[in-house]
């Protein structure tokens, strides 16, 4: 696989630059292509501290893949994203120390089907960052608790539900101790009454002060719990704004023929 | 249990009581179809009633000889330990060639799914090739490729036949498990390597803790399958001269002046007993087959 041309090192801002009045978040003008499909072009917005945000827009317009690429699951060619003020997009990257910063739950849940839901959320910190076994398993309790699934702790992922597979998941992620939480359309597999429970734990989590930025089509909740609404299609951002405003005065034709397409 | 009885049901796609055990009868057969595709199903009766050809065969075959000449069965269990010790020697070759063919194979398809483009390529390359030659001729290759003995240090340490034809059944395996390793991993989502990623696992973390330990239940299958393949081709190293359980018959036959009426049922014992040996091998390999498949 060839290596992708990587963005110069930043080196006026170095980490500890980062202050909470500066956003969490800051996506520049960021550049991807798979191959000769270019997905994002040339998409920037900042996230602050303790922000909902939702990403809407139709299928394909690059919203997994801008996500993806906040924890450099995915590199870009152009750009530059920032995570607490630490360039994400260069070539010695700490993935670890990014990676525990950054949570990220899956629309198809992958949690690790050979291990109990106790064992799904323990693993990461005590494998990963070599943490006490005592400590993490009494924490992975208290968020399995948090996300209700108390009961649950050593059923496979196999015997539990969509919803709750996802709460799993969730508590996984938050295992890590994250600052930020990117959800990646985490309800879009579930049955309708199982959307629900998902939706509530990431309520819940909102309103803690995590930062959260999610991918997703449910517009209800997107408007309820979001500070900011970003709409994307063909890997721009076309328009954005507070929820209220964003639903009730769309500008752009294509976010009006979108919303009036899914309310 | 329940549930899986309850989904069973809901599989069979009908609610009236009375069809619900024909139902899921069709259900499962269908499932099954969906597994073994068009082959034919196999049943312990099947190996029964194969049993039972054999045995007849050389009952007749024993009937055919004149009351002066001295029965088949005599003949036979004259030779059996001296057989049965051949074919224990059939089973040597085989746990040992699996044993080093399974070593080097996982490592090797390990290199299949490297980041490195060199170690991919290579081990690519000498899959493919192993896996694609006949055993025969590897068996062939290896044996006249290795010299009889070793001189280390002035000592001679020999180097039997036996050993060599270890090493050139190893090779077709080590190919073949080259192939179940690699086929394995990449059975296993992508969303698994996603989430392990997105939680800091790096690599090497992912591989040996998250993917593998998933990829073991589906090893298994084609693992045991190929195992009594290999089993039965432990007597290729007859040709290449190695005292095994089709050498010793050939040699039984020949002190008995190769009688025609002993050829049947000397053959149908080495038959019977590769029978006995690989048929339960092959039933338990479905049976996991079947398993895994339900639940994965």
């Amino acid at each position: 696989m060839a290596q992708p041309v990587l963005a110069k090192e930043t080196v006026d801002q170095p980490e500890a630059a980062w202050t909470p009045d500066r956003p969490i978040v800051e996506i520049t003008d960021v550049h991807k292509a798979f191959g000769p499909v270019e997905v994002l072009k040339g998409v920037s917005l900042d996230v602050m501290k303790g922000d909902v945000v939702c990403i809407i827009g139709p299928s394909g317009s690059g919203k997994s893949t801008l996500l993806r690429c906040i924890n450099a699951l995915v590199d870009i060619q152009k750009g530059s994203i920032r995570v607490e003020g630490q360039e994400v997009h260069v070539p010695k990257l700490d993935k670890l120390a990014l990676r525990k910063k950054v949570g990220m739950v899956f629309q198809q849940y992958n949690l690790f089907p050979h291990k109990t839901a106790l064992d799904n959320v323990m693993m990461a910190p005590l494998k990963v960052l070599k943490q006490d076994r005592r400590d993490v398993e009494g924490r992975a309790r208290e968020l399995l608790a948090k996300v209700r699934l108390t009961g649950k702790e050593a059923s496979y992922p196999g015997e539990l539900s969509g919803g709750q597979q996802q709460r799993v998941a969730i508590a996984r992620s938050l295992a890590m101790g994250p600052d930020v939480m990117l959800f990646d359309e985490v309800t879009a597999a579930l049955d309708p009454e199982t959307v629900k429970e998902v939706l509530v734990t990431i309520r819940q989590l909102a309103e803690e002060g995590m930062t959260c930025m999610l991918v997703t089509h449910e517009m209800g909740f997107a408007r309820e719990i979001a500070d900011h609404i970003y709409f994307t299609d063909h890997g721009r951002i076309v328009e954005h704004g507070p929820p209220a405003e964003f639903f009730q005065n769309a500008q752009d034709p294509r976010t009006k023929e979108f919303l009036s397409q899914i309310l | 249990m329940s549930a899986r009885r309850r989904m069973r049901l809901d599989n069979a796609g009908t609610d009236l009581p009375v069809l619900l055990p024909g139902a899921e009868r069709l259900a499962d057969r269908a499932r099954r179809d969906r597994l073994v595709g068009t082959m034919p199903r196999l049943h312990w009766t099947h190996g029964a009633v194969l049993a039972g050809l054999i045995v007849l065969w050389a009952g007749m075959a024993e009937a055919q000889t004149g009351a002066a000449e001295p029965g088949v069965f005599d003949a036979l269990f004259r030779w059996m330990p001296l057989l049965l010790e051949g074919f224990g020697f059939n089973i040597l070759i085989s746990f040992m060639s699996m044993a080093i063919g399974t070593a080097v194979g996982v490592a090797l398809g390990l290199g299949q799914i490297s980041l490195l483009a060199p170690v991919r390529g290579s081990s690519w390359l000498v899959t493919q090739f192993f896996r694609n030659a006949p055993w025969l001729v590897l068996l062939f290759f290896v044996m006249f490729m290795m010299p009889f003995e070793f001189v280390v240090f002035g000592t001679v340490i020999p180097f039997p036949d036996w050993i060599k034809a270890t090493i050139g059944l190893a090779l077709p395996v080590m190919a073949n498990v080259s192939e179940i390793v690699r086929g394995a991993v990449m059975s296993v989502p992508s969303g698994q390597w996603e989430s392990s990623e997105s939680l800091a696992f790096n690599r090497r973390q992912t591989l040996f803790m998250i993917i593998l330990p998933q990829c073991i239940k589906r090893m298994i299958p084609p693992w045991m399958n190929l195992y009594a393949i290999l089993t039965m081709a432990t007597v290729l190293a007859s040709i290449v001269g190695v005292s095994e359980m089709m050498t010793l018959t050939r040699r039984a036959l020949a002190a008995e002046q190769n009688a025609f009426t002993l050829l049947v049922p000397f053959y149908g014992f080495v038959l019977l007993c590769f029978f006995a040996y690989c048929y339960p091998i092959a039933r338990f390999t479905l049976y996991l087959e079947r398993r895994y498949h339900v639940i994965t």
